[in-house]
């Protein structure tokens, strides 16, 4: 199998503050792969590295056969994300937000009607389409924005804890929806997630981030195996500890080295 | 024709925004028709007993000016918003060159500044504003839309730079305020101390204001044709800033 990441030698410095400290991965054609790490531990970086939003200190990162840094339009075309914090226009309706995106992506209005429809229906919005976003809930947002991230067909799914503040229902439709995706199309999927319990459902493999290191990586029995524990809660706890992380370091830290620079 | 698209659609974006905030779009009427009213009719009785002429011919021009100026400054900014709101990061991973993105949106906030010029155009008839010829309409017309396009692309040049809220006033106070005062919508070049008239012609509204009374008051104190040289020559420069700016945009 030929594979849809491949980093190598990863490194973010934000000033003094090492985010990421080079780390190499690859993640292989219709994998679906789990980043795993407590809060500030360099996830979020590495997947905003990933997906060009972002400049490594130093690395490589080989999307889809191009390179993040060489080919970044390439590399859009052939992904798609959830974030991990909002990222509609809630002044605009939920079909504008999709329509939008379609156009971006270069979908012709033929092909993007169906499918924003399909998608739509999918995540139960179709009947609120033209309801402005600000009116949404947050579960609603939610799966809106996951019909976006697939609306183009992306090759690589991004998905940033995307199931925070989602309801069991909601979080199963989910996975339900990618995991017929990644049989029809072959999508790849590269998740973080705090639910043990998700990463073990619906990752084929996991690499555990700690303090910008991958610390292991394997698949969930691997883990356990390896760590000589029962579940997968366990196992994350004897590889990183059972201190408790400063909250959002990670985007504080980058928050401030941004402000430095102007 | 990809690119036209995504122009057109992020144009559309700012307009749909701005038709559907109809309490920014009143609220910003308040300050054009405060200072048609208290300075044009306040002003005009020493304005031309001091052999001025007519003030509020004088003086609409530079209203709509100001108009344009704020309503501009606050399009280009918007991305702040967008960056709080979380949207900015949905248009930079798009497989679109970020020129395209910006031209969209400056194209967008640049039209929505010149329908607030336009109304304000229209609102300066009640309180007995006259344009001198109809065939210069046009002409003023494109002057507007210059200088709405100038500030929107520095709002965006200036806003790519700012990660929240906190700059925004710095702005109000130390850019927008002293472009407006120091530009002549208020008063005549003609006259005034050196120092002043020196800062007056460094402050790019000046053109603006004065190609908009050229057309509109048939008083020029530059010329039309140097004006609107001046401005679009600035329009280019910003432009191509604003979009250097914003393709370095990191979220």
């Amino acid at each position: 199998m030929p594979n849809i990441i491949e980093v190598k030698k990863l490194v973010k410095n934000f000033n003094e503050i090492e985010a990421v400290k080079n780390i190499s991965f690859n993640v292989k054609k219709g994998e679906a792969f789990a980043f795993l790490g407590p809060n500030g531990a360099g996830k979020t970086t590495t997947i905003r590295m990933l997906t060009t939003l972002l400049v490594p200190t130093s690395g490589e990162v080989i999307l889809d056969g191009s390179n993040v840094l060489e080919n970044p339009n390439e590399v859009r075309n052939s992904f798609g994300i959830i974030f991990q914090d909002p990222s509609l226009d809630t002044e605009l309706t939920a079909y504008e937000n999709m329509e939008i995106h379609a156009v971006m992506y270069g979908l012709q209005k033929i092909l993007y009607k169906r499918r924003i429809e399909e998608l739509m229906k999918l995540v139960d919005l179709w009947d609120r389409k033209n309801d402005l976003v600000k009116n949404f809930s947050g579960g609603m947002k939610r799966r809106l924005e996951i019909a976006r991230g697939l609306l183009h067909h992306p090759k690589v799914l991004f998905l940033d804890e995307p199931t925070l503040g989602l309801d069991p229902q909601t979080r199963n439709n989910m996975w339900t929806h990618i995991k017929a995706l990644r049989e029809k199309e072959g999508l790849s999927v590269f998740f973080t997630t705090h639910y043990m319990e998700e990463a073990e459902r619906n990752a084929d493999r996991i690499a555990v981030i700690d303090h910008g290191k991958i610390v292991a990586e394997g698949s969930p029995d691997d883990l356990k195996k390896k760590t000589n524990t029962k579940s997968l809660e366990d196992a994350f706890l004897a590889l990183t500890g059972k201190q408790i992380r400063d909250e959002g370091a990670e985007n504080g830290a980058s928050r401030m080295a941004r402000r430095w620079k102007h | 024709m990809k690119n036209l698209k995504i122009i057109y659609i992020l144009w559309l974006r700012q307009l749909k925004r701005y038709v559907r905030s109809k309490s920014r779009m009143i609220g910003s009427l308040g300050q054009p028709i405060l200072f048609l009213v208290a300075l044009g009719f306040g002003f005009g009785p020493i304005y031309a007993k001091a052999g001025g002429g007519n003030y509020m011919q004088f003086l609409a021009p530079g209203v709509m000016c100001m108009s344009i100026l704020f309503t501009s400054i606050f399009s280009g900014i918007e991305i702040i918003w967008d960056r709080q709101f979380g949207y900015l990061k949905e248009t930079l991973v798009a497989p679109v060159s970020r020129i395209y993105i910006m031209i969209g949106r400056t194209l967008g906030g640049a039209t929505v500044a010149m329908i607030q010029g336009l109304v304000v155009f229209t609102l300066t008839f009640f309180v007995g504003f006259r344009p001198i010829s109809l065939t210069m309409l046009p002409v003023a017309f494109l002057a507007m839309f210059l200088i709405a396009l100038f500030f929107t692309a520095l709002g965006t040049a200036i806003g790519s730079r700012l990660d929240d809220m906190q700059g925004f006033q710095i702005i109000i106070n130390f850019l927008v305020m002293p472009l407006f005062f120091l530009s002549g919508a208020l008063f005549p070049i003609d006259g005034l101390p050196k120092a002043l008239e020196i800062v007056t012609r460094l402050d790019p509204l000046s053109y603006g204001v004065d190609a908009l009374r050229g057309t509109l008051s048939g008083a020029a104190h530059f010329g039309v044709g140097f004006d609107l040289t001046i401005i679009s020559i600035l329009v280019l420069i910003v432009m191509f800033i604003g979009a250097k700016m914003f393709s370095k945009i990191e979220v």
